[in-house]
């Protein structure tokens, strides 16, 4: 057990080091430079450029400055923004909180569809429902987000008039924040006393095109993998013995079957929060949604260097950290594994 | 008479055809008796009892001329009608325990279900039994048992959970599908031995399927051979063993090997060929490319299998040239 756990923590330690290093390197190998973004290219004083650069760090070699750059790191600093003049962790702090909220509602609204959609296509093999969910799914894996994202904003909120084009929450509220998730914050006594459920209202439908956006590519792949994982898992014999002793179909699928069918799709989860976190960057761009991911697009076109590293840090620690509690989910479904570790 | 099957077949719909896989097979089961089940693989001996237990998959389509359960009809095609028979009045035993139970249930969550289902025990009920069941089988420290996965069980114990779990609703009848091919020979007569006790103090009919001459002629009152889908011989087991008449069950007896082999510079007996394919059937007789029998008849008639007397005490058999009694 506790070497299990030890060998998590070397791996997660690693693969965070060769991401802060290739993401060091790359930012640094895109043309363009902060200081020269900043004060324009035009009749530019050397002095003052170099002044800059050195202040910045930016003089050194590149080793050296990774090397500052992860001591720094490991004593919990990760740098102060460039433009912003603003500590890095402190701007992710403030922006974090909008791109959890919309990556747990678009997670949330895959898994619950996609899940039951998955186990319906598999027991309703090759029926016109399975090749219609599978179809669906194929269509949406394929679907660019960009334009999907824009075609429901037309349909929805331009010819409808049914949900916002853009935003966290209409702008006649005010919300106090407690823990920068709409959803909660508008739950909270004081909100609720002063405007009742409106403001919860009015933030859910922001949520809903880009949740969907979001949630679409995911939606497709657990609802595949639902299926592959069910039919495989269908055709074992324990299934069989669980019929020959008279079970009931429902409980023969929702417990001889989907416990067993449920370790690949815990799996792909995992995957699909990873891509999700990344896919915000897109959804976050299309809805103005004040995330990371759009924080981080301005910041790569300014060449915040501080601001890029921190921000692809951070969410690389967030997709370990995942990965890693899925390992753990995935031993406590799977009884075979769990005994081979306490022993 | 528990059970009484007249001419089922089965087929299985599938993209290159149909494909029978049992034709017109009757046989009749008394209350408290041992039907042995042998025949190579692909012979159609699991087919039949997964059509039984209403168990085959959806491209099989089963016609049958009646079927009487305990002297009530019985329609094969009804998951309905099937599916109140079984686990309890008919149940089954499979060949791989340790693929047959489930690998993420424990074994108290898997005896319990079917004790609960079936005779609406309270959970503390279904678990006084269920611990009373598998100290019946033979299992130690019964109640910890309870708590383990069937990873954490050998073949033989694994088995013995499954024989506590088909038990446990004292089904009529009990087919047992090879129930020790997977284990090892010692285990094997442990728990056969078991099963026949069990079946003698639960008065319950067994279907007992086997590729294994000796063990059905040790433990079965009545033989069937199958053949290609078809049965080809029935009847008591002693005469049937000692007298032989298809010359299927004839080389299938020969290729035995005896108690002097190795002594003897002979090679072991084998029927040449082998059983065909479901998408290659001969005609006429199913058996007549691999037989040193067959003439031109055996080619364009199949003998007919109604002339099969499903009558439990004398020999039947559908061949052209049967072997003459010794």
């Amino acid at each position: 057990m506790f070497l299990f756990f030890s060998k998590k923590a070397l791996d997660m330690i690693l693969t965070l080091v060769g991401i802060t290093f290739v993401c060091f390197l790359m930012i640094r190998m895109v043309p363009g430079d902060p200081i020269l973004l900043m004060i324009g290219e035009r009749n530019i004083d050397k002095a003052a450029y170099e002044e800059a650069k050195h202040n910045l760090g930016l003089d050194k070699p590149v080793m050296l400055q990774f090397l500052d750059y992860v001591k720094k790191v490991i004593q919990g600093d990760l740098g102060t923004s460039i433009v912003s003049k603003a500590p890095v962790w402190e701007e992710f702090k403030e922006r974090f909180p909008a791109t959890l909220e919309l990556s747990l509602v678009g997670l949330f609204f895959a898994t619950f569809l996609a899940i039951p959609f998955g186990i319906l296509a598999a027991v309703k093999k090759n029926t016109f429902f399975d090749y219609f969910l599978m179809g669906g799914s194929l269509a949406g894996y394929s679907m660019p987000i960009f334009w999907w994202g824009l075609a429901l904003i037309l349909i929805f909120s331009v010819h409808l008039g049914i949900t916002p084009v853009s935003g966290r929450i209409a702008i006649e509220y005010d919300v106090p924040l407690a823990t920068g998730l709409y959803l909660l914050d508008t739950l909270s006594k004081e909100v609720r006393a002063a405007e009742g459920f409106a403001p919860f209202w009015s933030a859910l439908r922001h949520l809903i095109l880009p949740s969907i956006v979001l949630g679409t590519i995911p939606l497709a792949i657990i609802a595949r993998m639902t299926r592959s994982s069910f039919l495989e898992v269908l055709s074992e014999d324990y299934i069989r013995t669980a019929r020959a002793k008279g079970m009931s179909e429902s409980k023969v699928i929702f417990v001889h079957a989907f416990r067993n069918a449920l370790i690949p799709i815990v799996t792909t989860l995992a995957l699909c929060f990873g891509s999700i976190i990344t896919g915000a960057i897109l959804t976050e761009t299309i809805f103005s949604w004040p995330g990371i991911g759009k924080w981080i697009v301005a910041s790569l076109t300014s060449r915040d260097y501080p601001a890029i590293q921190g921000g692809i840090l951070i969410i690389a620690f967030i997709i370990v950290v995942t990965n890693t509690l899925v390992d753990i989910i995935y031993i406590a479904l799977n009884p075979r594994m769990k005994s081979a570790l306490l022993t | 008479m528990l059970l009484e099957i007249e001419k089922l077949s089965v087929q299985f719909k599938t993209e290159s055809g149909n494909l029978l896989a049992l034709r017109d097979v009757s046989f009749s089961l008394e209350a408290g008796e041992i039907l042995g089940v042998v025949g190579e693989s692909g012979s159609g001996k699991s087919v039949s009892n997964l059509a039984l237990m209403g168990l085959l998959p959806d491209i099989a389509v089963i016609n049958t001329k009646k079927v009487l359960f305990q002297n009530h009809p019985l329609d094969l095609n009804s998951q309905k009608q099937l599916s109140q028979l079984r686990g309890k009045s008919i149940a089954m035993i499979f060949q791989d325990p340790m693929t047959a139970l489930n690998p993420s249930l424990t074994v108290g969550y898997q005896m319990l279900e079917t004790l609960q289902t079936h005779l609406g025990l309270s959970k503390k009920a279904a678990k006084m039994k269920a611990i009373s069941l598998l100290e019946r089988v033979g299992i130690l420290s019964a109640e910890q048992r309870l708590k383990v996965y069937p990873f954490e069980l050998s073949g033989g114990m694994a088995q013995r959970v499954m024989i506590a779990m088909s038990i446990s609703c004292n089904p009529k009848l009990l087919i047992a599908d090879e129930p020790t091919t997977a284990l090892d020979v010692t285990i094997q007569k442990q728990i056969l031995d078991l099963l026949i006790d069990l079946q003698r103090e639960k008065k319950m009919s067994m279907i007992f399927v086997s590729h294994d001459l000796a063990l059905v002629k040790k433990y079965s009152q009545r033989i069937q051979v199958m053949y290609a889908g078809e049965i080809i011989e029935t009847g008591p087991t002693d005469q049937v063993i000692k007298n032989p008449h298809h010359p299927y069950t004839f080389g299938l007896l020969k290729a035995r090997p005896s108690a002097h082999a190795g002594k003897t510079k002979e090679h072991l007996y084998a029927i040449p060929g082998t059983v065909p394919s479901l998408r290659a059937r001969p005609s006429g007789c199913q058996f007549h490319p691999r037989c040193n029998r067959s003439t031109e008849v055996c080619k364009k008639t199949n003998p007919s299998v109604s002339s099969l007397q499903p009558s439990p005490l004398q020999t039947s058999f559908s061949c052209h040239h049967p072997l003459e009694s010794l």
